[in-house]
């Protein structure tokens, strides 16, 4: 079996276990302005909560009749931890074995969660912002509030950017290291 | 107050005719070149832009305290402190219905004339006001986090409480002094003409809690009877002792505008207050008696309590030596303000022809030498010239109170003669005169009078306004006057109008204050027992013919909005939380002819309107502050029904759109 560089594997090894930090800090995290809310309202999303202003938002929404945000309805804040733990444990078997195959499909893996995570967000996002009550005070003919899954997007009279948050930013960290690595244990060190 | 000021305005005008030659420069309504080039530029705040100073302001006969931001001039908001607001329902709501208790029962006004910072190690530390009833003697407390009134204490034995609060170095005490010599409280039907035996001159000295603020009369100094108008607390070298101005040392009880200006000199009283806690300590105190309301404000039930006591400590100087000390000074002293340093004591004859100043060395180097001019009711009279430092000569006219910056100048208020007169204290030297618009009473320098002047302004606040603004009426707002001091001339920048009466004010740097404020309450700390934390929680319970509604706002509906079963007889308690958590969104509620005021409840917050119907009908009620986009829509219904009719008791709240979702998503 062809083995990685020891860079390689010594980068694969500090990306993976920079994943630890996701249990400490947000993922993702939706902001909202408005004139009315100059210094915005944040939503943050963990492995296992919500936090930020998530009252505030849900008490907003009720005009248009969106359903209240609550962390109980999602099944995924039980099962985004274990996942998560899954992805540290293979990146340890990355570092350990250090072999190409092993590296390939640690990035097939990563890329395969990112996607699942946010197909399973586009669906949320999706109900929540379709699934309007009938007697909404605030009825726009032909509008829903489907937040962007990432980047901005206006709905009504507030502003939304969907972006990663630092626990985010520390996955696609690693995706780049991996892509990274991929290229150069691929194409550069052929011997 | 100012009538009195009036008549010695124009006896002044007339000595002033005669003592100065000339006019002083730039008189006339539009402050003439007085006003600087680029005042524009100086007292402009750009929209959504800051001002640098919080300016805390007396209200006098309001009652209140207004919020002013310098330099900008613009009001911010009034405190409602001693008097009713129907605004938010001060005094009106059963919450806050005890802050306004006496041991003379509910008074729902006051004259508030002295803020008082409080300060550590003699500097602002941004925490609490304090603030004086003058009419009933009471010491309110402020908080400078939610800007709202957490303590009122009531002084007994005192009437006029005007030199009151002071504060000592590190806030160990707020003072109060009786303006009016009185007998005390439980002594009633004398002879008026019994002043001198029956009339005493008490002195509170009232403790500050170092962490939370909480105010206790620790005693009262029973002093002859003579009127005490002003105080300030040492610093530094003084920072043990406190001085009392005074006048009527002549003790009279009628006519006073003649009678009590008869002496060359009246007193201020150096009073050693470490020493008084040792007198305290070795039991030389005793309890007499002297019923007082305090009143104290919880943040955590969103309510006030009131407990009346019924006696104070008090210290009688009889046994006490070494402890009071009266300093002559000329002419029925107004100010008595401290410097900087401590070093040096100002009075202010209001009637006097000089400003004195004291200095603290030479006064404590007279004590030890026993120099002293005899001795008043009691009390060592200390030898005018030993306690001097020096007269600062032709200050102007009816000097009145005296500010100070950080570079050893001082800023004399002058009512008769109109004007600030900068001057240089240890060189007793008049650096600059600026006219006021018209008969300055109290002026204020942010951080004047700390160890550590801010600097910058000069504010005056004026008594008479007449033409500064457009008229209106006979009834005219005060005009204050803000200069600027960072140069050797003071300049004058802008007028702005004020609300009530200002009598003193302090201004305090923005950033000592604005990071701490409180934005909301938080729903979950909240112990009001009748709190609804949530939609869940809302119910009508009867108690007898008391029907208490626990109800609950947010945008934009109540909860309850639709009740039933109420009956002529029955008095309802309408305990409304707010279920916002979000900074300024409060809610206001109010009920057709409900004979109070409506309650204007803030984020996280319990309040409570007593509502007592009286005819039998549909009484519909609202929120009064305009809280969302469906705050029209904010509305409900209360079914008054017949004494004795079998209407059962029923609320309700229509399915709202939320509710509708959660159970189509189950």
């Amino acid at each position: 079996m062809k083995k990685i560089s020891k860079i390689s594997g010594l980068l694969v090894l500090l990306g993976t276990l920079a994943l630890l930090l996701t249990y400490i800090l947000p993922i993702w995290r939706i902001d909202l302005w408005a004139p009315q809310y100059p210094e915005g309202l944040s939503m943050f999303i963990w492995l296992d909560k919500l936090s930020g202003q998530v009252e505030i938002i849900n008490g907003l929404n009720h005009y248009i009749g969106m359903a209240h945000i609550k962390e109980e309805m999602f099944p995924e804040f039980d099962i985004l931890p274990w996942i998560m733990s899954g992805i540290i444990a293979y990146g340890l078997l990355v570092s350990f074995f250090r072999t190409r195959k092993w590296l390939l499909s640690y990035l097939i893996l990563l890329i395969a969660f990112g996607i699942a995570a946010l197909v399973d967000f586009y669906k949320w996002g999706y109900e929540y912002g379709h699934n309007l009550a009938d007697d909404a005070a605030i009825k726009v003919p032909g509008m829903s509030y489907q937040p962007p899954v990432i980047g901005y997007k206006e709905l009504l009279n507030f502003g939304a950017y969907s972006v990663p948050a630092s626990g985010g930013w520390i996955v696609v960290a690693l995706g780049l290291i991996l892509i990274g690595t991929v290229i150069y244990e691929f194409k550069y060190r052929k011997s | 107050m100012k009538f009195k000021y009036i008549l010695e305005g124009t006896l002044g005008l007339a000595i002033a005719a005669s003592v100065f030659s000339c006019k002083p420069s730039g008189q006339g309504a539009a402050g003439g070149n007085l006003i600087a080039g680029d005042a524009a530029q100086k007292v402009y705040v750009a929209p959504g832009t800051h001002d640098e100073f919080y300016n805390i302001v007396s209200g006098g006969f309001n009652g209140q305290v207004s919020i002013v931001g310098l330099p900008s001039g613009r009001t911010l908001k009034i405190i409602p402190v001693f008097s009713q607001n129907g605004e938010n329902g001060w005094g009106y709501s059963e919450e806050t219905k005890p802050m306004l208790n006496t041991s003379n029962g509910f008074i729902p006004w006051d004259d508030a004339h002295h803020p008082a910072l409080s300060i550590t190690n003699g500097e602002h530390d941004g925490r609490w006001a304090f603030i004086n009833g003058n009419n009933t003697p009471r010491i309110a407390r402020i908080s400078l986090s939610t800007f709202k009134t957490e303590e009122i204490i009531e002084l007994p034995n005192s009437a006029g409480n005007h030199s009151s609060p002071f504060i000592t170095f590190n806030t160990e005490y707020a003072v109060a002094g009786t303006r009016f010599a009185v007998p005390p409280d439980n002594v009633g039907d004398v002879p008026i003409d019994s002043y001198k035996q029956n009339f005493k001159g008490y002195l509170s000295f009232v403790s500050i809690d170092k962490e939370t603020g909480k105010m206790a009369i620790k005693f009262q100094l029973k002093t002859p009877g003579i009127d005490y108008d002003l105080a300030r607390g040492g610093k530094g070298p003084s920072k043990d002792w406190i001085f009392f101005s005074s006048y009527n040392t002549e003790q009279a009880n009628t006519l006073l505008e003649v009678n009590a200006s008869q002496k060359d000199k009246d007193f201020i009283l150096a009073i050693n207050w470490k020493k008084a806690e040792e007198y305290l300590a070795a039991g030389k105190g005793k309890m007499a008696p002297g019923k007082h309301a305090h009143n104290y404000w919880n943040e955590e039930t969103h309510s006030a309590t009131s407990e009346i006591i019924n006696e104070v400590m008090t210290l009688d100087p009889a046994d006490c030596p070494d402890m009071l000390y009266f300093i002559p000074c000329p002419k029925s002293p107004h100010g008595c303000d401290v410097d900087p340093t401590g070093k040096y004591i100002i009075g202010s004859g209001k009637l006097a022809a000089v400003v004195p100043v004291f200095s603290f060395e030479k006064l404590q180097k007279a004590i030890k030498d026993k120099n002293f001019d005899g001795e008043f009711e009691g009390i060592p009279v200390v030898n005018y010239d030993a306690a001097l430092y020096g007269e600062l000569q032709k200050p102007g006219l009816g000097p009145l109170h005296t500010e100070f910056d950080a570079n050893g100048n001082a800023y004399t208020s002058m009512f008769v003669s109109s004007e600030i007169v900068k001057w240089n204290i240890e060189n007793l030297e008049v650096l600059d005169r600026v006219p006021t618009y018209y008969s300055i009473g109290h002026l204020s320098v942010p951080g004047g009078p700390t160890t550590k002047p801010h600097g910058k302004y000069v504010i005056a606040y004026n008594k008479i306004t007449k033409d500064r603004y457009l008229p209106t009426g006979p009834e005219l707002t005060h005009s204050a006057q803000l200069y600027d001091i960072s140069g050797d001339k003071m300049k004058l920048l802008l007028d702005f109008p004020t609300i009530g009466e200002p009598h003193y004010a302090e201004a305090i740097p923005a950033a000592l204050i604005k990071d701490n404020i409180k934005k909301i309450y938080e729903l979950e700390k909240n112990g009001h027992p009748y709190a609804a934390k949530g939609e869940k929680e809302t119910r009508v319970e009867r108690k007898g013919k008391e029907v208490h509604v626990y109800m609950t706002s947010s945008r934009s509906h109540f909860a309850p909005d639709n009740i039933e079963g109420v009956k002529l007889g029955d008095v309802v308690y309408f305990h409304v939380t707010n279920l916002e958590q979000d900074w300024d969104v409060p809610h206001g509620f109010a009920i057709r002819k409900a004979n109070n005021a409506e309650i204007l409840v803030m984020p996280g917050e319990t309040a409570t309107l007593k509502w007592v119907p009286e005819k039998v009908g549909i009484v519909p009620f609202y929120c009064t502050d305009f809280c969302s986009a469906l705050h029209q829509e904010m509305q409900g219904y209360i079914r008054v029904s017949p004494a004795g009719s079998n209407v059962p008791l029923a609320w309700h709240v229509g399915k709202s759109a939320m509710t509708q979702v959660e159970n189509k998503a189950k």
